[in-house]
């Protein structure tokens, strides 16, 4: 097949329909978003257009600032614990006889099916006291008495690595597949046990792929709201759980437009930042 | 029941609004048929079908009024949607049921029609409080049902019923409360107010809210769960996982009755008594029709069927109910209620859900 670039305006006919999409279901709400952050709020009512800046002014207290932080290190947390479990899980499945992978594969598929709120249910139970998992360790006589192991910011990392881990394994998936064999196989014949093969091959020849995979899930956890408030304490709340009180329940959307801004805001830039780091790193 | 009638909006709720929407949509010809008609907002789901079912066939009858029941759903979304309909002379429903934090808001817009008492005879039987008035004296709405929060304790952790809402201090049962999340439905300013500090009008000045807001922090380390989503603390309610808390009295009674290890004691402060009001947009064409509708709600048999049906307590004073007294205890109590301080989640809504959201996150 011969390429080109396109030569006239009609060449570029088949970039309307994303482009069409993305307007319509990105561009015009999130210009929405931006446009209702800068209106006045009133108190007793609703709120009027205007330009003015208090809802971001007060967004910066240390309040939010905190809660923002601990948004921002959940989603991390998640990120990283994800991506440890998730690689050399996918590793040994993408090695593994094709009956084994299309099992796993589908049963990590199925948990994509759950919602969030039947995740949140579920380990809430597991958790409790009266019910969870404890029992079972009491049982087996390795525990003295069962105890209650949520609301607590181990349930919430937990559920939400339960969450994200699916999608983690998806997207290492077929980069792990297409990784060339032989590249370990020169490794081990020069002497590297399996582990080191691993560390030293595999971990850098996917480099890119795991930073991007680092970003989709912190990405991902970054919007998460069920779960922090179903097995988290207050403290454990996400800015995105102040964004739902603030919009659903206060019907202040200015400020949760705002917030919500901010967190986009500070995810791009975050993102930015981690690819621009990768690039250096891979030209140094 | 509360899943509707509380402030929260579930997807649920959302989606039954849809569906019943588009139902009428398709069905508008049968009730274009009759001469005079009603278009009623309830709340979506149980609420709206106990409605349609107790309520509104009746009162056609008695009334010759077609009515036309929109289910709304809970929230201020229904307030939004109304004020943008008024805006552009449209009357989604003509008279709505509104919570009382939103029928304040609406009365900042001049949303709702002036009711004309004298049409209203039966606002007489009224509990005071129950008639909603503008500042300026007119009526803006009339009180429609009531519900009660009340203290709820399991039965097999506490065998003893607790007779105060101070049992939430008590160091005694640290990490065994289930609370609701929010400052504008928990009301628990109110309830730190009337506990401690000798009334809700401790809560009149900034000076007193911080006082009831230090107070309240004190509950903290009794706190397992701060709750948006009844389901969830009902669950633990039952299952003893979390014992003790603030939640509806009559779901709890209806959980009770079902077998569950659970009570519902109105503390001797008071239980919490929240409402909805009747309320007409100022947009409808059909204010006669309204007022014969509201008449008709007011009358004490009809809210003895609500309370029998539907479980509400009753908006009309109690002598003039012929509820027996048990049937009277499974909705309400004699004790004086701690009614919300509404005002102030109008005026000072921004500050108090700052001030509530880091004092318990912080």
């Amino acid at each position: 097949m011969r390429r080109e670039p396109p030569q006239k305006f009609s060449d570029y006919g088949p970039l309307l329909f994303p482009a069409g999409m993305l307007i319509v279901f990105f561009v015009v709400p999130f210009t929405t978003m931006i446009a209702v952050s800068f209106f006045r709020r009133n108190p007793a009512g609703f709120y009027s257009p205007d330009f003015v800046f208090d809802n971001y002014a007060r967004f910066l207290s240390l309040f939010f600032g905190k809660v923002l932080g601990f948004s921002l290190g959940l989603a991390v947390a998640v990120a990283v614990c994800c991506v440890v479990l998730a690689l050399p899980f996918t590793y040994l499945l993408a090695r593994s006889k094709r009956r084994t992978q299309v099992f796993w594969l589908v049963a990590l598929l199925s948990v994509l099916s759950l919602s969030e709120v039947i995740i949140g249910f579920a380990w809430s139970t597991l958790f409790s006291r009266t019910a969870g998992i404890t029992n079972l360790l009491v049982t087996l006589g390795l525990m003295q008495e069962a105890v209650a192991l949520n609301p607590s910011f181990g349930a919430v990392l937990t559920a939400m690595v339960y969450q994200a881990l699916p999608y983690t394994v998806l997207v290492l998936y077929p980069a792990l597949v297409r990784l060339d064999p032989t590249l370990t196989e020169a490794a081990r014949t020069l002497g590297a046990s399996p582990l080191k093969a691993f560390f030293t091959v595999v971990v850098p020849a996917l480099r890119n792929t795991i930073i991007a995979t680092l970003i989709m899930v912190f990405i991902f956890a970054l919007g998460s709201y069920l779960l922090p408030q179903i097995l988290g304490r207050p403290q454990h709340w996400t800015l995105s759980v102040l964004i739902t009180d603030q919009a659903i329940y206060q019907s202040n959307m200015p400020f949760a437009a705002a917030m919500a801004v901010f967190l986009v805001l500070v995810t791009l830039g975050l993102v930015a930042l981690t690819v621009y780091a990768g690039r250096k790193g891979e030209a140094a | 029941m509360r899943d509707i009638l509380g402030t929260n909006v579930s997807r649920r709720a959302v989606l039954g609004a849809g569906v019943a929407g588009a139902s009428l949509i398709a069905m508008p010809a049968v009730l274009r048929a009759q001469e005079k008609s009603l278009k009623i907002g309830a709340y979506g789901g149980y609420f709206k079908d106990s409605f349609d079912k107790n309520i509104f066939p009746e009162f056609t009858k008695a009334t010759g009024i077609a009515v036309e029941s929109i289910a709304e759903p809970t929230g201020e979304a229904w307030l939004v949607q109304l004020e943008q309909a008024a805006k552009a002379g449209q009357a989604p429903a003509d008279v709505s049921m509104i919570s009382q934090v939103s029928l304040l808001k609406g009365q900042s817009t001049d949303l709702w029609a002036p009711l004309d008492l004298a049409k209203i005879p039966n606002a007489s039987n009224l509990i005071d409080h129950f008639v909603n008035k503008y500042p300026d004296g007119r009526i803006a709405g009339i009180g429609a049902v009531a519900w009660y929060i009340t203290l709820v304790t399991n039965t097999d952790v506490y065998p003893e019923a607790p007779t105060s809402w101070a049992a939430l201090w008590d160091p005694a049962n640290a990490d065994k409360l289930g609370l609701l999340a929010l400052v504008s439905n928990s009301f628990l300013l109110e309830v730190t107010a009337k506990t401690f500090f000798g009334g809700t009008n401790a809560l009149d000045t900034e000076e007193g809210q911080l006082k009831a807001f230090e107070k309240l922090a004190e509950v903290k380390p009794n706190v397992r769960l701060w709750y948006r989503d009844e389901a969830q603390f009902e669950q633990s309610l039952k299952s003893g996982e979390i014992p003790m808390g603030q939640y509806y009295h009559d779901v709890t009674g209806l959980a009770a009755a079902d077998g569950n290890p659970v009570r519902s004691t109105f503390p001797k402060e008071g239980g919490i008594m929240d409402a909805g009001s009747w309320a007409v947009t100022r947009a409808s064409t059909k204010l006669e029709e309204a007022h014969v509708f509201i008449d008709y709600m007011s009358q004490p048999a009809i809210q003895a069927v609500l309370s029998r049906k539907v479980g509400t307590a009753p908006t009309v004073k109690r002598d003039l109910l012929d509820l027996t007294a048990e049937e009277f205890a499974a909705v309400s109590s004699d004790i004086e209620p701690i009614i919300p301080r509404y005002d102030l989640y109008q005026t000072k809504s921004d500050w108090l859900n700052q001030k509530w959201t880091e004092m318990i996150a912080g």
